[in-house]
């Protein structure tokens, strides 16, 4: 028992606000008033809850793990096995090498996206997050800020490593030394991109409320264009074809690397836009349903 | 202080709660009574924020619970849903809960202390039984130390001694001033711990009185009479106009009539009685013959207690 207080009727009775327009008739009632210090939080107090959430769950460590697993397990395997083959590289740069881990590491990035949000209304346990925290666009910043910042850290810590793994590896296969430039798409640009596709699925996440479900969306929406455009024989449908191969994720990934699977299309940095510009109007979305719903 | 004006919430063409006005005040336990489904859980949401009202206001501290910039420091809730991700050990709940508000994080450990979960502090929700959920939730409830405290169905899952704790602790925060509203779906439980009642059916305001004042308004006072010559009696009441209905063990129970005017009816007709003994409806009857009605008034039935309903409460209390 650790807050039984005396009731302080006088100094409570002070301390209540007028609330303008309301308040019928002056509170003549005692009332308690704790010791614990008043603080008007704000979206600092929202990120520090949702890093512990994210840290305190199992699947963080899971999804994140498996990443890590991937990203560098892959890179490290193909690093090896190029290595071991004794090629000749032609000059090209040993960075694109990393693009197969990161790939597949993009399915981990979508589930722990959706699941910071959509897990929270499996369990109900989003009820009390909106109590906590009444403000409902500040919670879903604070969760897409500190998942953004989760994925782009642990991304590019696991591009870079991969990057070096495989410039050492195969310096001597006559690789490209890879320049400033190349260097920055392939480790930020990249993981920034991925972070990106992540904060993409907690928008979807928090938009259907359903872990599977958002999950199932995401996987759809990185591989179907590609899929669907390999089956597209019909000469009429070649435009559509080959938008759906330039702007399908995969390849918008391997712009990062300058090795895109098609000539024309998006360059450079405009995957990063794209991608921005999507994530930025599924969380618009996002917050106006969030807004708009009953939790 | 909780001041609900008019609320109403609608699902498409269900009124889930209609048009409710009433005030919670500090220093009473308030108990919010009804059967399962008649808009307490709702009522509880909207108070919180979680649920758009479709019509009406709803203030807490004369404020709008969204407006609130420390909200656990005003008022702790625990709702009936658990709240709680399964994967993540009590101690890291209450932690984040403590963080979002700008609580000081010793608090975590005071309130484990207060609900008796220190010891599991480290363990994963999931592996809690119903009770230790309950204790959890009212643990996040207390964190802030709030004036205002809310708990949807506090008992659900309790032991005995969880009971008796869970009704001590209720009592003693409403004597340090602050306002309490727990809903209940068992009028007997309401009638230990309640010194004011709200009860409403079908989303409707049935009854906002005190305690006291509804036991002696609700409560049906009849005369349950035993009797070896039945049918004598039954026809000694009936020439005197008064109507008798069967009650339990072949007994008989008199609405209206003091037991004296019986007593000498029995004895100018020489019937024998074995028993003649006034009695008093329990709270239960009384709320159920309340909410019953509410029932009626919408079901359009004729029987003010059809057994199907009867069915219903035992189902909600087993489910509960």
């Amino acid at each position: 028992m650790s807050t039984p207080q005396p009731p302080m009727p006088q100094s409570a009775a002070a301390e209540w606000p007028a609330a303008p327009g309301a308040a019928p008739s002056a509170p003549a009632y005692p009332t308690y008033t704790s010791p614990i210090p008043v603080v008007r939080t704000h979206l600092g107090h929202a990120l520090a809850s949702e890093w512990t959430k994210i840290r305190s769950v199992r699947s963080t460590m899971w999804t994140l793990g498996v990443l890590v697993a991937l990203v560098v397990g892959i890179g490290l395997l193909t690093g090896l096995v190029i290595a071991n083959a004794d090629p000749d590289l032609g000059g090209e740069s040993p960075l694109s090498l990393g693009f197969f881990g990161l790939l597949l590491g993009s399915m981990c990035l979508i589930t722990l996206g959706v699941l910071t949000t959509a897990s929270e209304y499996g369990t109900g346990m989003i009820r009390t997050t909106m109590v906590a925290c009444p403000s409902r666009g500040r919670v879903l910043a604070a969760k897409a800020l500190v998942f953004f910042l989760v994925a782009f850290v642990v991304t590019l810590v696991c591009a870079s490593v991969v990057g070096l793994l495989h410039v050492s590896l195969l310096e001597e296969y006559n690789a490209a030394e890879p320049t400033g430039e190349e260097w920055l798409k392939g480790t930020v640009g990249v993981s920034l991109y991925l972070a990106l596709l992540g904060t993409l699925s907690l928008a979807v996440g928090s938009i259907v409320r359903h872990s599977a479900g958002a999950i199932t969306i995401m996987i759809a929406a990185v591989l179907a264009p590609l899929v669907i455009a390999l089956f597209m024989f019909s000469s009429s449908l070649r435009d559509v074809q080959q938008a759906l191969f330039e702007y399908s994720i995969p390849n918008q990934m391997s712009i990062f690397y300058a090795n895109s699977l098609s000539e024309s299309g998006p360059s450079d940095w405009d995957p990063l836009w794209i991608m921005l510009a999507v994530t930025a109007a599924a969380l618009a979305g996002a917050f106006a349903l969030l807004k708009k719903r009953d939790v | 202080m909780i001041e609900l004006e008019g609320l109403t919430k609608r699902y498409g063409e269900k009124v889930a709660v209609d048009n409710l006005t009433f005030t919670v005040r500090p220093g009473i336990v308030t108990g919010f009574l009804g059967p399962n489904g008649a808009g307490k859980s709702t009522t509880m949401r909207m108070i919180l924020g979680l649920d758009h009202p479709t019509a009406g206001d709803v203030r807490v501290d004369g404020t709008h619970y969204d407006r609130l910039k420390d909200p656990l420091t005003n008022i702790g809730a625990l709702l009936e849903a658990k709240g709680v991700h399964p994967g993540r050990s009590a101690q890291n709940h209450l932690l984040w809960l403590a963080q979002s508000n700008g609580i000081p994080e010793r608090r975590v450990r005071e309130v484990l202390d207060e609900v008796g979960l220190t010891a599991v502090a480290r363990k994963k929700a999931k592996g809690f039984s119903l009770g230790m959920g309950q204790r959890l939730g009212i643990a996040a409830a207390l964190l802030g130390d709030p004036r205002i405290l809310m708990f949807d169905e506090p008992v659900n899952g309790l032991d005995p001694e969880g009971i008796h704790w869970i009704r001590t602790l209720m009592k003693s925060l409403a004597e340090q001033g602050r306002t309490v509203f727990v809903s209940s779906h068992l009028m007997s439980e309401m009638a230990l711990t309640a010194d004011h009642l709200v009860v409403i059916g079908q989303g409707r305001l049935l009854a906002d009185t005190s305690m006291a004042e509804f036991i002696e308004r609700n409560s049906r006072s009849y005369v349950r009479v035993r009797t070896p010559q039945r049918e004598a009696l039954l026809d000694a009441l009936h020439r005197a106009g008064v109507t008798a209905v069967d009650g339990a063990d072949g007994t008989l129970e008199v609405d209206g009539t003091p037991a004296e005017a019986i007593g000498e009816l029995a004895a100018r007709n020489g019937v024998v009685l074995h028993e003649l003994s006034p009695q008093q409806a329990s709270l239960e009857e009384a709320f159920m013959q309340l909410t019953a009605e509410s029932v009626e008034y919408h079901a359009h039935t004729g029987a003010p207690l059809p057994p199907q309903q009867q069915q219903q409460w035992g189902e909600s209390w087993r489910k509960g």
